[in-house]
């Protein structure tokens, strides 16, 4: 790939590298799918709620890592997405397909709500969508048909537990899949330069001709999609949802920032590890109930004072490394001719 | 008679509302943070009073005056030690800080109070109330709750335009590195500013346990939701504006109120974000108001 | 003893140095005055001097004492006042509200509200205007009348003509003039050259964050300094003090 800079350097877009790493990628992935038939279903059981958190961390991270948005309203979608299982199903949809039409669903709703929330920015930004995820939960309750604030179970569902968690397994790797797969894509294009600069200085992208308003869009109604995604993820594995109060509850975003926040805002790779590290603690420590909240408020803010590039994007400072190859970096066609550095 | 109660009681609520949003509104107006636990020092300064009170004996009304300058001192603490190297970091840090307190304050407070509501006794006020007419009687407390915050906004405003301490916060919110060249040390204008910020938000939440009849560990969820959708449709400027924000938040519960128990909340929230669409600019900036 | 000494000062942004071993001294009631074309770095190294820029190298002693690790608004307090570049007034608060602040040092000495509207003049019906709505002039007058409310000791001037008309850079230059009988040093930069060898008891030269050139104004003939301004030879200047930059 050459470029306009001169004929003695090009552009590496790490072409390579993006070919190898997506044949790994789908290694881990065509194992992951086939682990039902290796281990127990508990294990993949607690493999599914692994799936829909590093989905979750994933498109956090795409909207206030790569996009500057900071959101504490996500469980609006999240709760959408699951409530949106109940629509599509009493509809006479499959629990399974639901996940995915509710999905592209509160897509639809979400943008329209962009509208709303990009009235605001920064920090008020933050307490404007978690005013939204509010006002969804008190009209969703309103409804008779969606249990009325008392929760609702799914009514068709498949009956045997071992073929119902088995399809809940392969939805949740699926749409963890097309999360990371997504995100990755969208960095990798021309949106993800866009974001990049819109990040670093709004104005001056907007004065090099970038569209932001449109291309913030795009990464919220995304973000709502994944978060609906996983949602109905978690109202499939949970058989319904339980208390309205709880899908939409700000808790999920503070689950979502600590996972970004411990694993490292602003990488691909980041979330993922966030979301593992979680789900140990969560695994291990969740008996802890109240303390084990505190404690995550409390790791994320030393997280954020002391290893503020988060435990990957040490790492990867450290050691010049990346998994995934985003963004490009211009490098001499001879070796020998040094780039002149300002 | 119905509706003029309601516009009565939405009125005094708005007084409410306004003291809430006071602290959220200096603190982002000198230091441009948007405190995401405004609501959580809330509630922490309900229950420091309740503390004080059961422990000490004492009244209400005394033990704000030790429960206020504790937040003070609490607050500019915190801004020293933490807010003010996260807002070095750039905009995220000292949101997710915050944000981490939200989290942080009302898991504490269960741990140690449980869910139970604890209740802040203030005698024969609670239920004192001035009749106007058959249907319309006014609370007391209500009145009370406005008059301080006009009294709070008539005061904030003076020492913003007429104490040294005040200047220096205006001139910290236009420049804090100009106000150093000055020989003010900026990092202590700010952290007075945010001391004085969690000083009103305690103050507030002593009155938001008035009110409730008591305080739980996630009062603060909601507040900082009043808060701030008073600061917003008031128009990020000005104390007054405020204080016609939390005005028109109330009347919005109040009268939501007389069609379904249940509506207040929702039609709160949407009157919001109707105020929000509407607006023909978005929020982008403000300054303290001088 | 010098009022102000600095001593192989560098500094920079990033990794890219602006200051490289600078070094030069001011004696109370000396106005110095550093030239040099955009991008030599006599704005930082103004701003290394009053404290608000971070130091990479080298010292800075005021009264012979080492400052170097104070911070600004400690210089400030013992007698240091910089005029910013951009002039940096508080745009929220009103003429007489902003000359306040400048004596927030509470450093106490001649000037005062009455004495700084004296010796500019044209600050005196603004007062009670916000600072916002002021002409450039009128807040460069404000932004000096500012910095001597702290009484100051020291007065850094950063580019106090930029972007303003002559005649009312001449007002200024006038109103300066003022304010020197009162003793204190003064280091200015400046871009406009025939009017800094006016002024200045002593020139310092920088090129590319070095100090090419330097001497009592007297002795500098404008062509050595015009030279060294866009870093010509200088060897021939006999009188200048020659300083061989990087490699002093």
């Amino acid at each position: 790939m050459t470029s306009q800079l001169s004929a003695d350097y090009k552009v590496d877009h790490f072409q390579k590298k993006a070919t190898v790493v997506g044949l790994v990628g789908a290694a881990v992935f065509l194992f992951a799918a086939v682990a039902p038939y290796i281990f127990a279903t508990d294990v993949t059981s607690a493999w599914i709620k692994l799936f829909y958190l590093i989905s979750l961390a994933t498109t956090w991270n795409l909207l206030a890592g790569y996009a500057g948005m900071v959101s504490v309203g996500q469980q609006a979608y999240i709760g959408l997405g699951a409530y949106g299982i109940f629509v599509f199903n009493d509809m006479g949809l499959d629990p399974y397909s639901s996940v995915l039409v509710a999905s592209v669903a509160v897509g639809i709703i979400a943008f329209p709500i962009s509208y709303v929330a990009f009235r605001l920015r920064g920090g008020y930004f933050a307490i404007g969508t978690w005013v939204i995820a509010e006002a969804t939960r008190q009209i969703v309750i309103r409804f008779d048909s969606l249990g009325s604030g008392r929760g609702r179970s799914i009514t068709t569902y498949t009956e045997d537990a071992i073929y119902r968690n088995l399809f809940t397994y392969w939805v949740a790797l699926a749409i963890m899949g097309l999360a990371i797969v997504a995100t990755f894509y969208l960095l990798r294009s021309r949106l993800g330069v866009a974001l990049q600069s819109i990040r670093d200085n709004e104005v001056a992208a907007k004065s090099m001709g970038i569209k932001v308003s449109q291309t913030k869009r795009i990464v919220f109604v995304v973000a709502a999609m994944g978060a609906a995604a996983a949602g109905g993820i978690i109202c499939l594995q949970g058989l319904g949802v339980a208390s309205p109060n709880t899908i939409f509850g700000v808790n999920y975003s503070a689950f979502m920032i600590f996972m970004v926040l411990i694993g490292g805002i602003g990488t691909i790779e980041g979330p993922i590890i966030g979301a593992i590290i979680y789900f140990l603690m969560d695994y291990y420590f969740s008996q802890m109930g109240l303390w084990y909240m505190v404690v995550l408020g409390v790791l994320a803010i030393l997280i954020m004072l002391f290893l503020p590039r988060g435990v990957w994007g040490e790492i990867s400072h450290r050691f010049n490394f990346k998994v995934f190859p985003v963004g490009h970096q211009v490098q001499p066609l001879f070796p020998g001719i040094k780039l002149k550095k300002k | 008679m119905n509706i003029v109660n309601a516009l009565i009681q939405g009125v005094l609520l708005g007084g409410l509302f306004a003291i809430s949003a006071l602290g959220l509104s200096l603190a982002f107006g000198v230091l441009k943070v948007v405190n995401l636990a405004h609501g959580q020092i809330m509630t922490l300064g309900a229950y420091f009073s309740v503390m004080t009170l059961t422990s000490l004996g004492m009244d209400v009304w005394l033990s704000i005056l030790i429960v206020v300058p504790a937040m003070f001192a609490i607050g500019y603490v915190v801004q020293r030690t933490m807010l003010q190297r996260a807002l070095r970091m750039g905009e995220l840090a000292p949101l997710m800080i915050t944000f981490g307190f939200s989290v942080i304050i009302p898991n504490v407070l269960i741990s140690v109070f449980t869910n139970n509501k604890l209740q802040i006794p203030i005698g024969d006020l609670a239920v004192a109330s001035i009749q106007v007419s058959d249907s319309i009687s006014i609370g007391v407390m209500p009145l009370l709750t406005l008059a301080i915050a006009v009294i709070l906004i008539v005061l904030l405003q003076l020492f913003l335009a007429r104490t040294r301490p005040g200047r220096n916060m205006r001139a910290a919110a236009d420049d804090p590195q100009t106000l150093s060249l000055m020989g003010v040390n900026y990092r202590n204008v700010y952290a007075m500013a945010m001391g004085l910020a969690f000083a009103l938000a305690a103050l507030a939440g002593v009155f938001f346990g008035i009110r409730q009849g008591g305080v739980t560990p996630f009062d603060g969820q909601l507040t900082v939701l009043f808060a701030f959708e008073a600061v917003i449709i008031g128009g990020l400027g000005s104390p007054w504006g405020t204080l016609a924000g939390g005005i028109v938040l109330g009347l919005a519960q109040t009268v939501a109120g007389l069609f379904g128990p249940e509506l207040p909340l929702l039609v709160g929230n949407l009157v919001f974000l109707l105020v929000l669409v509407l607006r023909p600019t978005g929020i982008v900036k403000s300054k303290v108001a001088s | 003893m010098s009022l102000l000494k600095i001593e192989s000062i560098s500094a920079g942004y990033g990794d890219a140095p602006a200051v490289s071993g600078v070094s030069f001294s001011v004696e109370p009631g000396q106005l110095v005055a550093l030239v040099g074309a955009n991008g030599a770095g006599k704005s930082t190294l103004l701003r290394v001097i009053a404290g608000a820029h971070k130091i990479w190298g080298g010292s800075v002693s005021f009264h012979d004492q080492d400052i170097t690790a104070t911070q600004d608004f400690e210089r400030a307090r013992q007698g240091i006042s910089l005029v910013p570049e951009g002039r940096r007034l508080f745009a929220s608060l009103t003429v007489k509200e902003n000359l306040n602040m400048g004596a927030a040092a509470r450093r106490p000495g001649l000037w005062n509200l009455d004495s700084v509207v004296e010796a500019l003049p044209m600050i005196k019906p603004l007062l009670s205007r916000n600072a916002s709505r002021l002409s450039g002039g009128q807040q460069q007058a404000v932004a000096i009348g500012r910095a001597l409310m702290s009484n100051p000791e020291l007065l850094l001037l950063d580019e106090v003509s930029l972007g303003l008309a002559p005649i009312i850079v001449d007002e200024i230059y006038e109103s300066l003039s003022t304010v020197r009988k009162s003793g204190l040093g003064v280091v200015l930069v400046e871009q406009d050259l025939s009017r800094t060898i006016k002024v200045a008891d002593y020139i310092v030269c920088m090129l590319e964050g070095h100090n090419v050139l330097e001497g009592a104004a007297a002795k500098l003939s404008r062509e050595s300094i015009t030279a060294a301004y866009f870093g010509h030879s200088i060897e021939s200047f006999d009188d200048a003090t020659k300083k061989g930059g990087a490699t002093k």
